[in-house]
C-alpha cells in the first residue's frame, strides 16, 4: 500500500475475510480487506452501512461471534498474531490496549450502574500501576476515574460520578464512553460512529477532543465513519470501503482532491457543500450489492457509470504511488 | 411513606401489603400470640365450636379440633410453617434459577442445551405429581419439602432469567463491556443481573403464593410437615371427617391460606405494575 519503507505499523489486517452463515446464505461482510495503522496516526474508514467497516474492527477487536466467523486472513497488533489468539490474551489487550467506542452512546452504558462503577471497574480490571490493598486501590481508581472525566470535559465531575446514564445528556455520554475506553490509555482508539447520534455543534467537541487526547497520549485512532467531511477534518489517511472490500485508500487530502475509484468520487458528489449551495446533490443510482451473492468483478460495477467490458473479471487493488490505492481498472489511466 | 406509596397504588394493593404484614408478624410472633399451646390436647374441649355459638368459649375464639386442640393458636403458629417453606423455596429456586438462567442465556452452546432441556423435562411433570412423588422418597419434614418443592420450583425463575439475559446479550452495552476486556463471568454478574432483576423480583412474588399452596397441599395428603407441628393443610384435612358436624375445624384454616394468598398475589400485582414501566402512564 505504501511506497515508503516504514517501521511495522502497529496494527496490520492483511486479506481479512468474514463471513456471517445466514437462512440465505453465506454473507460475506468482509472480503480480503488489507489495512494498516500506523503509530500515532488517525485513519479514516469510510463507507455505507454494510460495507463491512464495523465488522472488520470487531475482529480487529476478537468481538465476532457465531454465526460469523473469520475465515482467513491474518490481524496483527503491536508484533502479535490475534485470529486465534487465547481467549483470555484476548480479554487483556481488550480494553488495555485496544479499546474501542462503540456506534451508539445512549446505549453502550449499563442502565443500571453508575457512570462511576462502570468507569472503575475498567481501571480494576486493567490499570496495573495502582496501589496494592482494597481501599487504596479503588480510592486510586476513583481519583483516576475523576481525572479521565476532566480529561474528557465532563464539567463537576466528582458531584457526576454518582450518577447514572440516563442523568447524563447525549453528548456527556458520548464523552463518558470515551473517558472509559482511554481510562487505561490504550494505544490504539477504535471510534466507531462517535458523532452520528449527536448534534453537529456536540459533534465537533467529540472529535476535537479526540484530536486533542490523541496527541496528548500519542495513540493511534481508527475513525469509523460515513461523514466525509469529518475524515477530511481529522484523518490523516482514509480507506473507502465498499461491498465488504476496501475500493480505495490513500493519504486524505488526495483522495478528496482526486478520488481515483468512482465510488469515492460518487461520495465526494453526494455530499452537499454550504459554499456552493447551487451544486446538485447527485446521489448514486443504484444499491450495494447482495453480499450473499457477489459478482465476479467488480462490485460497484452495476451502479458505476464509467463500466466497461474489463469490469466483468476480478479486480485487484492497484497501487498509483504515493500511498494511493484503488481496485479500479481506470485508476492507472488517471493523472 | 411516599415511595412505598408509589410501589403500591391503589387502596386495595395497599390492604393486601398489611395482610401480608400482619401475617408475617403473626408468624414471628406466634409464641407471644397464640393463647394456647398448639400441640396441647384436651378430651374435653374435642370438637369444641367457635366462641359466637352456643357451646363455645370465647378463650378458644375459633373452636377445637378432634383432639380438643386451640384451632386459633394451631393457625397462628401454621403460618411459620406456611411462610417460612414460601420463602426459603423461592429463595433457593430464585438463586439457581439465576445462577442456571444466566449461564445459559448468556453463555449458549451445550450450557443452554442441558439447562434448557432439563427445564423441558420438568416441565414436562405436574408439579404436585412430581413433589409428591419425591415426598414419597424422601420422606416427611420440613426440610425434605423445601427440597422436593425447590426441584421444581427453580425452573419459573431460570425461564423468566434466561428469557431475559438473551436479549440483554446483545445489547451494546454488553458488547462495550466485552469490548473493554471484561469477562464473561464479570458480564454477567455485573452488567446483566442488575438490568434483569426487576421481572425476577416479581415473579417470585407471585411464586411464593403459589409455593404456599403446594405446602398445604403436601400437607393435605399427609406428605408434609409432621404432626403435631401445625401447618394449615394438614389442619384442613384433618377437619375433613367432621366437615357436616364441625365444619370450623376445616374451615378456618382452609380461610387462612385464602386469605395469606390472596393478599399476597395482589401486593405482588401492584408490585410488577410498579416496577413494570409499561404499565405506567
Amino acid at each position: 500500500m505504501t511506497d515508503h519503507p516504514m517501521p511495522e505499523p502497529l496494527l496490520s489486517i492483511t486479506d481479512l475475510r468474514v463471513a456471517f452463515a445466514t437462512r440465505g446464505g453465506l454473507v460475506r461482510a468482509v472480503d480480503g480487506v488489507s489495512l494498516e495503522v500506523r503509530a500515532g496516526e488517525c485513519l479514516g474508514i469510510v463507507g455505507e452501512s454494510g460495507s463491512g467497516k464495523s465488522v472488520t474492527f470487531a475482529s480487529v477487536m476478537g468481538l465476532i461471534r457465531p454465526p460469523g466467523r473469520i475465515e482467513g486472513g491474518s490481524i496483527r497488533f503491536g508484533g502479535r498474531d490475534l485470529v486465534g489468539l487465547d481467549p483470555a490474551a484476548y480479554r487483556r489487550l481488550r480494553g488495555r490496549e485496544i479499546a474501542m467506542t462503540l456506534q451508539d452512546a445512549s446505549t453502550s452504558l449499563n442502565p443500571a450502574l453508575t457512570v462511576g462503577t462502570q468507569i472503575t471497574e475498567v481501571l480494576l480490571a486493567h490499570a496495573e500501576d495502582l496501589p496494592a490493598g482494597h481501599g487504596p486501590r479503588r480510592r486510586a481508581a476513583r481519583q483516576r476515574a475523576i481525572d479521565m472525566m476532566r480529561l474528557v470535559g465532563i464539567p463537576a465531575a466528582e458531584g457526576r460520578l454518582d450518577d447514572y446514564p440516563h442523568q447524563f445528556s447525549g453528548g456527556m455520554r458520548q464523552r463518558m464512553m470515551i473517558a472509559i475506553a482511554l481510562s487505561c490509555r490504550p494505544r490504539l482508539l477504535i471510534a466507531d460512529e462517535p458523532t452520528t447520534a449527536l448534534d453537529v455543534t456536540i459533534q465537533a467537541q467529540v472529535l476535537e477532543l479526540i484530536a486533542g487526547i490523541r496527541a496528548t497520549l500519542g495513540m493511534s485512532v481508527v475513525l469509523i465513519t460515513h461523514d466525509l467531511g469529518v475524515v477530511a477534518e481529522y484523518c490523516d489517511r482514509v480507506a473507502v470501503l465498499y461491498a465488504g472490500q476496501i475500493v480505495e485508500s490513500g493519504p486524505t487530502a488526495q483522495v478528496i482532491a482526486a478520488p481515483r475509484h468512482p465510488y469515492t468520487a460518487g461520495l465526494l458528489r453526494s455530499v452537499p457543500v454550504l459554499s456552493d449551495l447551487d451544486r446538485p446533490i447527485q446521489p448514486i443510482p443504484g444499491q450495494v450489492p447482495d453480499l450473499v451473492d457477489l459478482p465476479e468483478g467488480c462490485r460497484f460495477l452495476p451502479r458505476c457509470a464509467l463500466a466497461h467490458a474489463a469490469c466483468h473479471a476480478a479486480v485487484p487493488m492497484r497501487g498509483l504511488g504515493a500511498g494511493r490505492a484503488a481496485r479500479c481498472v481506470l485508476a492507472e489511466a488517471a493523472p | 411513606m411516599r415511595r412505598l406509596g408509589n410501589l403500591l397504588p391503589g387502596k386495595l394493593a395497599k390492604l393486601a401489603a398489611a395482610a401480608v404484614l400482619a401475617f408475617v408478624l403473626m408468624a414471628a410472633a406466634a409464641p407471644l400470640l397464640a393463647p394456647h399451646d398448639p400441640a396441647a390436647t384436651d378430651l374435653f374441649r374435642r370438637l369444641q365450636p367457635p366462641g359466637w355459638m352456643a357451646e363455645g368459649d370465647w378463650a378458644y375464639p375459633l373452636g377445637c379440633d378432634a383432639l380438643g386442640r386451640d384451632i386459633l393458636s394451631r393457625i397462628i403458629y401454621g403460618a411459620r410453617v406456611s411462610i417460612f417453606i414460601g420463602v426459603v423455596v423461592v429463595l433457593i429456586a430464585t438463586a439457581i434459577g439465576i445462577a442456571a438462567g444466566l449461564a445459559a442465556g448468556y453463555l449458549r452452546g451445550w450450557v443452554d442445551r442441558v439447562v434448557s432441556g432439563l427445564i423441558d423435562i420438568l416441565l414436562g411433570f405436574p408439579y404436585l405429581i412430581f413433589a409428591v412423588g419425591l415426598m414419597a422418597m424422601m420422606g416427611p419434614g420440613v426440610l425434605n419439602m423445601v427440597m422436593a418443592l425447590a426441584y421444581k420450583e427453580w425452573v419459573v425463575p431460570a425461564r423468566v432469567v434466561r428469557g431475559e439475559t438473551l436479549a440483554a446479550r446483545e445489547t451494546e452495552y454488553v458488547e462495550a463491556a466485552r469490548a473493554m476486556g471484561a469477562s464473561s463471568t464479570y458480564i454477567m454478574a455485573r452488567e446483566v443481573l442488575p438490568n434483569i432483576l426487576s421481572p425476577v423480583i416479581v415473579v417470585a412474588s407471585v411464586r411464593i403464593a403459589q409455593v404456599i399452596i403446594l405446602e398445604a397441599s403436601l400437607s393435605f395428603l399427609g406428605l408434609g410437615v409432621q404432626p403435631p407441628t401445625a401447618s394449615w393443610g394438614s389442619m384442613v384435612a384433618d377437619g375433613r371427617g367432621y366437615i357436616l358436624d364441625a365444619w370450623w375445624v376445616s374451615t378456618f384454616p382452609g380461610l387462612a391460606i385464602l386469605l395469606l394468598v390472596l393478599s399476597i398475589n395482589v401486593a405482588s400485582q401492584a408490585v410488577r405494575d410498579a416496577m413494570d414501566p409499561r404499565f405506567h402512564d
